[in-house]
């Protein structure tokens, strides 16, 4: 037994060697080639005046200002986006969901090529639709669409009534194009439902799944007490699965966030599009990476503590 | 939708009496059956009637299908262009792979795709099965590569298109695969360094963006090679991949061992097993097996996520979409027709991908464990 433990340390030693040789291996490389391009290392760019200017932020933003409150732009930008799509991607997927569910042959196929067309494409692809129908196919900026009275649809954008500098405002024509209110660019737009369509698609195909592994005799109980079939959804099997749905259901939410990425591809301002600007600028690789990685590592941390607490709450509720 | 309705006995009760109802009269039923199913049906007929006619108009009879300019800018998007596709198919599927070897994609792909097949035949034993995922995607480098028995060489930066998305999945799991096992493995190895090292590891790829990945692979990478040992962007982001994929899959192959039955393990000891043989013939098989399904939803995750790379300038299929329209003012009007087409590969790649999953399993138990991941998806 000692000497097991004896060979189990040495192995412990031995992985510890080679890691750590591994790493000084990979700083002395990085090292030389940083100086031999005259790359100075450290955060301190981070201070400095960023250089680039963002294509849109909720925070405002100037090439004169420093490169720090463009990353947090960019987040803000990420979270921007990520947020109302979580909450249409949750809408979406639980009606998408329920229709694969149904009786109704006509909704559960309708909902059934939803699910699949969608799931069968990358993100990128709806994405690139998304962008080139906003950007191409809509009319241009001096003469938008009207769906609503004072929401605009075009090239452009979408001008929507909002709150402004003086109250609330509704947008007008104006010159080539149109004033007040707020204007969502094509980038987000795209961006949003994009990403909300897919995630409902998975979020869709996970509800379908809890109600599914349920066992059978639920259902069959419900409908032998005289429960109709809609009864026996929304009052036996819906509370059940929703509390299995929970936990993939967050993590389908986590990567609607790290799928937010890809708005690098179609040039809306997220973090990671940031951090390749100011890393082409800079040449600071590894600090804007690295920023990157720790952003990101902690809204998943915080999205999994937020998850747990709201299943702790669930089996309370039930005195488990 | 009354929550005190009384119990309606008689509608459970005639449940078998259905059968005798004839299926139209069924049909109704179903359909029309009360106010919010009727109201949820007519939705539903009504957006069928209003969008398919004008979709079959659109796509097919007032549709172009010859590679004429003219005649598609004369149609205003009230038809479908279908020459866009005709006129640029070689460079979306192709990239701007030199075209006199157009040959050596084509049968890089077919290679790809048929290890698949080899190993989807569920015939074969394990090296056999190993080496139709593992010979072809080098296979296809090679030929890629050319450059011997009078090929030109072909440097990394112009393969694209489909043989590339093939290539990138295929080499993905290829590599991947093993590696995600070898990191299950690890997790429960009895060495707390070892596990702290590759839970870390695997927590830190599960938790950045593919994108962040690829950023990675592509300015990060190249500092960590000494100089004149830097490695072609293809093969960084290959890197890239695999080490992202073999996180995923080995927190699947790791469920897997989890759920697997203690017994079986003492059975196999009992019967003379070493560990290693028990894990080779007991134990993997039936693991591998049993989560056969999560890595196929993993795999058609990879497939898709091959798309991204285009965002570090390799033109794979989506890439090479955009490079074959996006400086090209007279086609560019037509993506929508040159997307549908690619929309259609993928859609066909991850239905093959799946059914040759279930071809796979086929006969296999029903496994208990599931368990529900995706590449990023």
């Amino acid at each position: 037994m000692a000497g097991r433990r004896r060979s189990a340390w040495l192995a412990q030693a031995l992985i510890l060697t080679a890691v750590l040789a591994l790493a000084v291996l990979l700083a002395t490389t990085t090292a030389g080639h940083l100086q031999e391009r005259g790359i100075r290392s450290g955060f301190d760019f981070l201070l400095e005046p960023a250089g680039f200017a963002l294509g849109e932020s909720l925070l405002s933003f100037g090439p004169g200002d420093t490169t720090l409150r463009a990353f947090v732009a960019g987040l803000l930008n990420t979270l921007r986006v990520a947020l109302p799509a979580a909450a249409l991607a949750l809408l979406i997927g639980i009606a998408a969901g329920f229709g694969r569910l149904a009786d109704n042959p006509l909704l559960r196929g309708l909902a059934t090529a939803f699910v699949t067309s969608v799931r069968n494409l990358p993100l990128l692809l709806h994405l690139l639709a998304w962008y080139f129908i906003l950007t191409d196919l809509l009319p241009p900026g001096d003469a938008p669409f009207s769906p609503l009275p004072g929401v605009f649809l075009s090239k452009s954008g979408l001008a929507l009534p909002w709150w402004g500098e003086g109250g609330f405002e509704i947008p007008q024509p104006a010159g080539f194009g149109l004033e007040g209110g707020a204007n969502l660019t094509p980038e987000y737009l795209a961006l949003l439902v994009g990403l909300s369509v897919y995630s409902a698609a998975y979020i869709a195909e996970t509800l379908r799944g809890a109600v599914l592994a349920l066992p059978p005799g639920q259902r069959l109980s419900a409908l032998a007490l005289g429960m109709t079939s809609r009864q026996t959804f929304l009052l036996v099997l819906l509370p059940q699965a929703w509390r299995a749905a929970l936990p993939p259901v967050t993590s389908q939410l986590l990567n609607l966030l790290k799928n937010a990425s890809l708005a690098v591809a179609i040039g809306y301002p997220d973090l990671v599009s940031v951090a390749g600007t100011s890393l082409n600028q800079t040449g600071r690789a590894i600090e804007c990476l690295s920023i990157v990685v720790a952003v990101y590592l902690a809204l998943s941390l915080i999205a999994a503590a937020i998850s747990h607490r709201l299943e702790a709450r669930l089996f309370r509720e039930r005195g488990e | 939708m009354s929550r005190a309705r009384p119990p309606e006995g008689a509608r459970t009760a005639t449940r078998q009496g259905q059968e005798h109802l004839t299926g139209l009269s069924r049909l109704r039923r179903i359909l029309f059956g009360d106010a919010l199913n009727t109201l949820l049906s007519l939705g539903v007929l009504a957006l069928l009637a209003w969008s398919l006619p004008a979709l079959l108009r659109w796509a097919l009879v007032e549709a172009q299908f010859t590679a004429d300019v003219g005649a598609c800018e004369a149609l205003d998007h009230r038809g479908a262009c279908w020459g866009v596709v005709a006129e640029k198919a070689r460079f979306i599927l192709l990239g701007r792979y030199p075209a006199e070897q157009a040959w050596c994609p084509a049968l890089a792909a077919l290679l790809i795709i048929g290890g698949w097949l080899g190993a989807a035949s569920g015939r074969l034993p394990g090296g056999a099965l190993a080496t139709c995922l593992l010979l072809p995607p080098v296979l296809a480098c090679a030929l890629l590569g050319g450059g011997f028995g009078g090929l030109e060489a072909v440097p990394t930066e112009l393969w694209g298109g489909l043989p590339l998305t093939l290539l990138l999945t295929g080499a993905g799991l290829a590599g991947a695969l093993p590696l995600g096992i070898a990191i299950a493995y690890g997790r429960r190895s009895s060495l707390p360094l070892l596990r702290a090292l590759l839970t870390a590891g695997v927590e830190l790829a599960r938790g950045i963006p593919l994108v962040a990945a690829l950023f990675m692979a592509s300015f990060l990478l190249p500092l960590f090679f000494p100089e004149g040992g830097g490695l072609d962007m293809l093969w960084r982001v290959l890197i890239a991949i695999v080490l992202f994929a073999a996180a995923y899959l080995s927190e699947i192959v790791r469920g897997g061992l989890q759920a697997f039955p203690a017994g079986q393990r003492d059975a196999a000891a009992a019967l003379g097993f070493s560990p290693w043989q028990t894990e080779r013939w007991i134990v993997l098989p039936q693991v591998l097996r049993q989560v056969a399904p999560s890595l196929a939803n993993s795999a058609i995750a990879l497939f898709k996520d091959t798309s991204l790379v285009t965002v570090v300038s390799l033109y794979e299929l989506t890439g090479a979409l955009g490079l074959a329209l996006a400086g090209d003012a007279q086609w560019r009007p037509f993506y929508l027709e040159a997307w549908l087409f690619i929309a259609a590969i993928y859609w066909m790649g991850c239905s093959l991908i799946s059914r040759l999953a279930r071809l796979a399993t086929r006969g296999a138990p029903p496994g208990p464990h599931t368990a529900p991941s995706g590449i990023g998806n």
